[in-house]
């Protein structure tokens, strides 16, 4: 395997990621990632110099409306679907200490 | 006559001239599901009340004269990442295990303007990240031809519903062959539009510059008509197009003379199944006979397009699946200690294997230090897939060859190698990254008896050539369906 996935990486991808893998998934995820790599390093054959990256097929770009709200008012229904919620707001935990 | 049998445009006209009622249609829908869905686990939420609630509701509709189009109150089934409102949306996935829509999507709300009735939401690979919708949280869901196999996948669900005669008619969503494989899986027609063509509202995001929504159904003509309404320009999507080309049925003609179609040779070579082969070379020849000036030719690059989707897939993914945190819906870990733990914990344990291979390696190649030599560089290649399409296009009015090198593989021999399954979809995935349409329509069996399916991929806004060339191949054989799609009641 060309690519090898060092244990600070995957940590940094994590926290990137927001996902925290157990030991046994943390290497299997770095044995993945590094073969997936090693797969990706196949387009380096290409030469694509002065080749402008492509994100989107279509030249649709800038995309404006005015900025008038168009939907009503659906806080409640909205609410509904949160794990937690009070007096019309999403409850987490306490973030500033 | 059996309604369940029927074509989606064959009922729709049925119940136009009132020999069928809206609630009996429905009501044989859903007497299929209870008679075969235990099995074939299509379904992720049947709606039956909601839907017997609306049949109703359609039939006054229809007998006022309110509606009046091909596939007023004719029932389908919705893949379960279109958000439909109250009714539970989880894309698959245990993080959305309990998600309640609070709007629906514009592609079903185009559906319900036409006069559809919703049966329920269809199972997928979750989040569809996967290519045999073994992904899901809730449970496999088996082929109609050979419940020992897979339906392929992500629209897996939708695929086999409407092969299984649940439904008339389904929605699915491509980003990398995720409507076309499938539906050469299970023997029934998928189209893939233009990208930008059907709006993405209320779609549940994976690859949002790969993404569509699209038909699958019996035949071509449903799969068209189907099309016809869904697409249309809408303001919430930035990506949606202005066409007036969409009258997608009236490319329904039996016709193919002086058609050039063009057999990419890069995609009968190694890898390619014997029997599968056979039949697309069989089905060339057909067209052919009918007048097409069918040859092979050299598009290129074709080994590149799987390496640069799962690049821009995996970094579009990390990025669209920030949202699931814990926090505004979904899932929500039990035990935290502070915020960012909730964040972590929620997500690692919402989300399955696969998404979470895919979310690592999206924020991996997006990552400062990575971006130009993995994103940039996938963006790049993209660019060139895109020109050999382009010169492709200059020569041939369709491009024709195999959706996926085998039949459906059988269940649980797919997963335990991420890089080989991903190979499975090779014939599909460049279509997505040159924005182009594609559609699969069966063309024959293997010696297993499972389907095997034809792509016919076009240029961009070229969708009515595909649909003439799909139409009149069709036109020369007749829709077979499983015969576990016969079996009757308990």
């Amino acid at each position: 395997m060309a690519n090898v996935i060092s244990d600070e990486t995957i940590e940094y991808v994590g926290i990137l990621a927001k996902l925290e893998l157990s030991g046994e998934e943390r290497e299997q995820a770095k044995k993945d990632m590094g073969r997936m790599l090693d797969y990706i390093d196949k387009l380096n054959e290409l030469d694509t110099t002065g080749v402008e990256p492509m994100s989107h097929v279509f030249p649709v770009n800038n995309v404006f409306r005015e900025d008038v709200v168009e939907n009503g008012d659906d806080r409640e229904n909205m609410l509904k679907n949160a794990p937690e919620q009070k007096d019309g707001t999403y409850v987490v935990p306490i973030t500033v200490e | 006559m059996d309604i369940r049998n029927l074509t989606a445009l064959e009922l729709g006209k049925k119940i136009k001239t009132g020999e069928i009622g809206v609630v009996e249609a429905t009501k044989a829908a859903l007497e299929q599901i209870q008679a075969v869905d235990e099995t074939v686990n299509a379904f992720v939420t049947v709606d039956e009340a909601g839907a017997l609630r609306r049949a109703e509701e359609v039939q006054k509709q229809i007998d006022e004269g309110s509606l009046t189009g091909a596939l007023a109150g004719v029932p389908a089934a919705i893949k379960d990442n279109l958000c439909t409102k109250d009714l539970l949306t989880t894309c698959s996935s245990k993080i959305l295990y309990n998600f309640k829509p609070t709007y629906t999507a514009e592609a079903v709300r185009n559906l319900e303007r036409a006069g559809a009735v919703l049966l329920g939401k269809t199972n997928m690979d979750e989040f569809a990240m996967g290519s045999t919708t073994e992904t899901s949280a809730f449970g496999v869901t088996r082929n109609p031809w050979n419940t020992a196999h897979v339906p392929g996948g992500s629209s897996g669900g939708s695929c086999a519903a409407v092969a299984a005669n649940e439904c008339f008619y389904a929605l699915g969503s491509d980003t990398g062959g995720s409507i076309r494989q499938p539906s050469s899986f299970c023997g029934v027609t998928g189209i893939k539009p233009t990208y930008g063509t059907v709006s993405r509202y209320g779609l549940i995001a994976y690859g949002s510059s790969l993404d569509q929504i699209g038909p699958v159904a019996k035949d071509v003509s449903d799969c068209a008509a189907v099309l016809e309404a869904i697409s249309s320009y809408d303001r919430k999507d930035s990506t949606s197009l202005k066409r007036e080309d969409c009258d997608f049925t009236s490319a329904l003609v039996d016709d193919v003379q002086g058609m050039r179609i063009g057999i990419p040779r890069d995609y009968l070579g190694e890898g390619l199944d014997e029997e599968v082969k056979a039949a697309v070379l069989a089905a060339a020849k057909a067209l052919a006979a009918k007048g097409a000036v069918v040859e092979e030719f050299d598009l290129s690059l074709v080994e590149y397009a799987i390496p640069a989707y799962y690049v821009i897939a995996a970094a579009e993914a990390s990025s669209n699946l920030a949202r699931f945190d814990g926090v505004k819906y979904g899932y929500r870990t039990e035990e935290y200690e502070g915020l960012h733990n909730m964040y972590k914990k929620s997500r690692s344990e919402g989300f399955g294997e696969e998404v979470k291979r895919r979310i690592m390696l999206g924020s991996f190649v997006l990552s400062s230090g990575y971006y130009d030599a993995y994103y940039l560089k996938a963006l790049r290649t993209k660019a060139l897939i895109k020109q050999a399409f382009d010169e492709a296009f200059e020569k041939y009015d369709v491009i024709l060859g195999p959706a996926a090198p085998t039949t459906a593989p059988k269940l649980g021999e797919s997963l335990s190698d991420p890089l080989k399954m991903y190979l499975g979809d090779i014939y599909t995935i460049s279509v997505n990254l040159a924005g182009l349409p594609g559609m699969t329509v069966p063309c024959g069996k293997d010696s297993k008896g499972l389907p095997i399916g034809l792509q016919m991929i076009g240029d961009c806004f070229q969708e009515k050539k595909m649909i003439r060339a799909g139409y009149s191949f069709e036109c020369t054989r007749k829709y077979e369906a499983p015969e576990l799609a016969e079996r009757r009641g308990k």
